[in-house]
């Protein structure tokens, strides 16, 4: 195959907004969290099939042992975040409404692991069940299971390697600070995979607002002595939300455009989050499986914003008492960034493996604002990156209309909520498109 | 510890919203109208000053009443109200009763904008269809350019010399030169003779982010180049009669106008058709309120034709 070259600028993409940064956290170092008293850790933490627990309550067990895996292709292994015993086998009701199996262990303190020792990955079909075995899903948020993602159907020939380093959504620095204090995981687990992949072009794309860790990885790529077929290239995007949605940075990074309904693969891209090539490194090299994460704390009733390594399963309370507790009586609590989080109802929930920010709200900053009628701006239809015509969508929702929602294409909307965020009037229009995809999925069963 | 019997709000995303609002383009708007307002006064005389006063106070005082009367939630603090009274006062001759003004203002707002539905439903621009009640109600009246500004037409007519004194504005036959149409020193509505200060309304608008220039743009241009294939002169038909003032602050607006760019550009390519078709046909002297009322109408339709292609969507794709 010919090779594509590598770009030098982006490509220009349609809509989004500039949302104010707020990554306060940028500047400050991770601290790493002692492990709690207990960790809670859901049988789905992942898209796919629920895991099953193979432990019994009472049960003593060290970290990173598994404590629940599936017989289901889409699906990835928990282990254990922390040592100590099996307390309970109970349910959990997430924020998406599901009740889900959940293993409690209560920690002995001790941190203790048996003694690991780096996988076996002579063929790509070994390094794929080590992939599977290290537990690594996508981290950026969405949870993927990364074996499912690197099993690339051998119809599809991938010629590219994105690394999504954007991280466009206001108040994050957990990729930030993974690449700034792990350059050398990051870099090390891009070749991981691009030998995997057999590609000869790694695309990572890093948003302007993090110049520090653009010019560490620049230095590193344009080093011959870790790019000597000058084959990766970073690439400095725009900090435009949401830069980091995946149609959106394929289509920055390559100028290829995924058709509605298709996948990365179907346009010849791989896309992965520079915090999961970067803990591929760290596990092919240690063999500690994913048990913990570099989450950002942050949000107005937040005592002192940071970025914190926790164990997987550490309630959000605990973190949040570790870091000094509340400023102001929290009003809402959210799972990832202020764009497309997930609003909780208790902060007893526990971080998940695709969680990369616990943010906390005072009481202004989480007012609902009254939607006032629509004036007709246009300003949603401007700003939405994958050009559909939001009031429309929301319109057509509101009355249930399957035959509009068709016309309007709302499956189509990726939920980035830039809608939203530009209405004048302060309309929940995400809100409504959601309800009207939900309604277009059950009426004609797709 | 936090205390649990504090609940915690649960909403769809996104957690984060902009700053702006409804009240604040509005207010946008009326900035940008400020000038216009200004040079009306010089051009008019005070006088011109009481009517945007009055169209502002009776639209706010009408506005309230009727969502009052309704049942329905307070609207006057959008401001949107004051921009639909300072445009329908704009558009008026200076000599106008103040009891028919309050007319067209009840045809603005309480006929079309509240009874379909308040701010963003209406389905033409209030102050055009108070206008254009106006002109069928009260003929005369309406088309009263008897008014001069003694001091301005002195300097003027020294400068000139010609004798600009006549009764009719300059689409309908009056004496004109190029200076005066773009100082404003014509006959004609208060608002819309002053070429200069329209232009820097709409500059801010643009500026501001308000509107998109394909609108006025496109308005314009195609006056322009109709009027040239027509043999009448291009820069008289922008400058004179309402077109630029209409085509800044009243086709522009979000409710009445298209929501794509696509959409936009056709609707202003139809009001100079129009408009230019009932200057040169027809027996009225001016077309703009028509034009800009008919294109109005096809909206709905203009944006059923006009929805973009999704991401990733090419043309073979659509084709299918």
């Amino acid at each position: 195959m010919k090779k594509e070259a590598l770009p030098k600028k982006p490509y220009i993409t349609r809509g989004g907004i500039h949302v104010p940064h707020k990554k306060n956290t940028a500047a400050m170092q991770t601290v790493i969290m002692p492990p709690p008293r207990s960790v809670v850790l859901p049988m789905v933490q992942h898209i796919g099939a629920p895991c099953i627990p193979v432990v019994k309550p009472g049960q003593r067990i060290l970290v990173g042992e598994v404590i629940g895996d599936s017989e289901a292709f889409v699906c990835a292994p928990i282990h254990a975040s922390v040592s100590g015993t099996v307390k309970e086998i109970g349910s959990l009701l997430m924020p998406n409404g599901a009740s889900v199996e959940t293993v409690v262990i209560e920690s002995d303190g001790l941190m203790e692991h048996k003694e690991y020792s780096s996988p076996a990955v002579g063929s790509s079909e070994e390094l794929l069940r080590a992939v599977r075995a290290s537990g690594l899903v996508g981290l950026g948020g969405a949870g993927f299971p990364t074996h499912v993602k690197l099993r690339v159907p051998p119809d599809r020939e991938i010629d590219t390697l994105i690394i999504n380093g954007a991280e466009c959504e206001p108040y994050i620095t957990s990729d930030h600070h993974e690449i700034v204090e792990n350059s050398w995981g990051v870099m090390s687990g891009i070749y991981a995979v691009k030998e995997l992949l057999g590609v000869r072009r790694v695309i990572i794309g890093i948003e302007s607002n993090k110049p520090d860790a653009i010019e560490l990885l620049k230095n590193m790529t344009e080093n011959e002595k870790y790019d000597y077929k000058d084959e990766i290239r970073v690439l400095t995007l725009k900090a435009l939300y949401p830069q980091g949605a995946e149609k959106m940075l394929i289509k920055a990074c390559t100028g290829r455009a995924v058709p509605p309904g298709k996948l990365p693969s179907d346009v010849g891209c791989v896309v992965m989050n520079i915090t999961s090539v970067s803990f591929l490194a760290q596990y092919l090299k240690t063999g500690m499986p994913l048990v913990s994460k570099r989450i950002t704390l942050d949000g107005s009733a937040i005592k002192n914003p940071q970025t914190v390594i926790v164990p997987i399963g550490t309630q959000i309370k605990d973190i949040i008492e570790f870091c000094g507790g509340y400023s102001e009586p929290p009003k809402k609590i959210i799972y990832g960034g202020p764009m497309m989080g997930l609003a909780l109802s208790d902060d007893s929930l526990p971080v998940l493996k695709q969680t990369n920010a616990i943010l906390a709200f005072g009481e202004k900053e989480a007012e609902i604002p009254e939607a006032d009628p629509c004036i007709r701006c246009g300003r949603c239809i401007d700003n939405c990156p994958m050009s559909l015509m939001p009031v429309c969508l929301s319109a057509s929702a509101d009355n249930c209309d399957i035959e509009k929602l068709r016309k309007y294409d709302v499956m189509t909307c990726i939920e980035c909520g830039s809608c939203s965020y530009i209405c004048p009037a302060h309309r929940h229009l995400l809100q409504s498109i959601r309800t009207g995809k939900q309604l277009f999925k059950e009426k004609t069963g797709r | 510890m936090r205390d649990m019997s504090e609940k915690l709000y649960i909403s769809s995303s996104p957690h984060f919203r902009s700053k702006n609002s409804t009240a604040k383009i509005m207010a946008d708007v009326l900035i940008a109208l400020v000038p216009v307002v200004i040079a009306s006064a010089v051009i008019f005389g005070l006088r011109s000053l009481l009517i945007v006063a009055f169209c502002d106070i009776s639209c706010v005082i009408l506005e309230y009443v009727s969502r009052k009367i309704m049942k329905r939630n307070n609207t006057i603090n959008d401001l949107s109200a004051l921009v639909t009274g300072t445009l329908l006062a704009l558009s008026l001759p200076v000599t106008i009763n103040l009891l028919f003004a309050l007319f067209g203002c009840v045809v603005a707002i309480v006929v079309v904008k509240q009874f379909f539905g308040g701010i963003g439903n209406n389905f033409v621009n209030p102050a055009i269809a108070g206008r254009v009640a106006m002109v069928v109600s009260f003929p005369t009246q309406m088309t009263d350019w008897s008014y001069v500004n003694e001091i301005i037409d002195s300097i003027s007519s020294a400068t000139n010399s010609v004798d600009a004194i006549t009764t009719a504005t300059p689409l309908a036959g009056g004496e004109w030169s190029y200076l005066d149409l773009f100082i404003g020193n014509i006959r004609g509505s208060i608002g819309e003779t002053c070429v200069i200060c329209i232009l820097i309304g709409f500059a801010y608008l643009l500026v501001r982010r308000v509107i998109k220039p394909f609108v006025p743009l496109c308005y314009i241009g195609t006056v322009a180049v109709l009027a040239f294939a027509l043999g009448e002169d291009p820069l008289f038909h922008i400058m004179s009669g309402g077109v630029l003032f209409a085509a800044v602050f009243m086709a522009t607006d979000y409710s009445t106008s298209p929501l794509t760019n696509k959409g936009k550009i056709i609707f202003g390519v139809g009001c100079g058709i129009i408009t230019l078709i009932i200057r040169v046909f027809a027996s009225l002297p001016e077309g703009v309120s028509y034009a800009i009322l008919l294109m109005n109408i096809i909206t709905p339709h203009i944006d059923r034709l006009t929805v973009p292609k999704s991401f990733g969507v090419s043309k073979r794709m659509a084709a299918k």
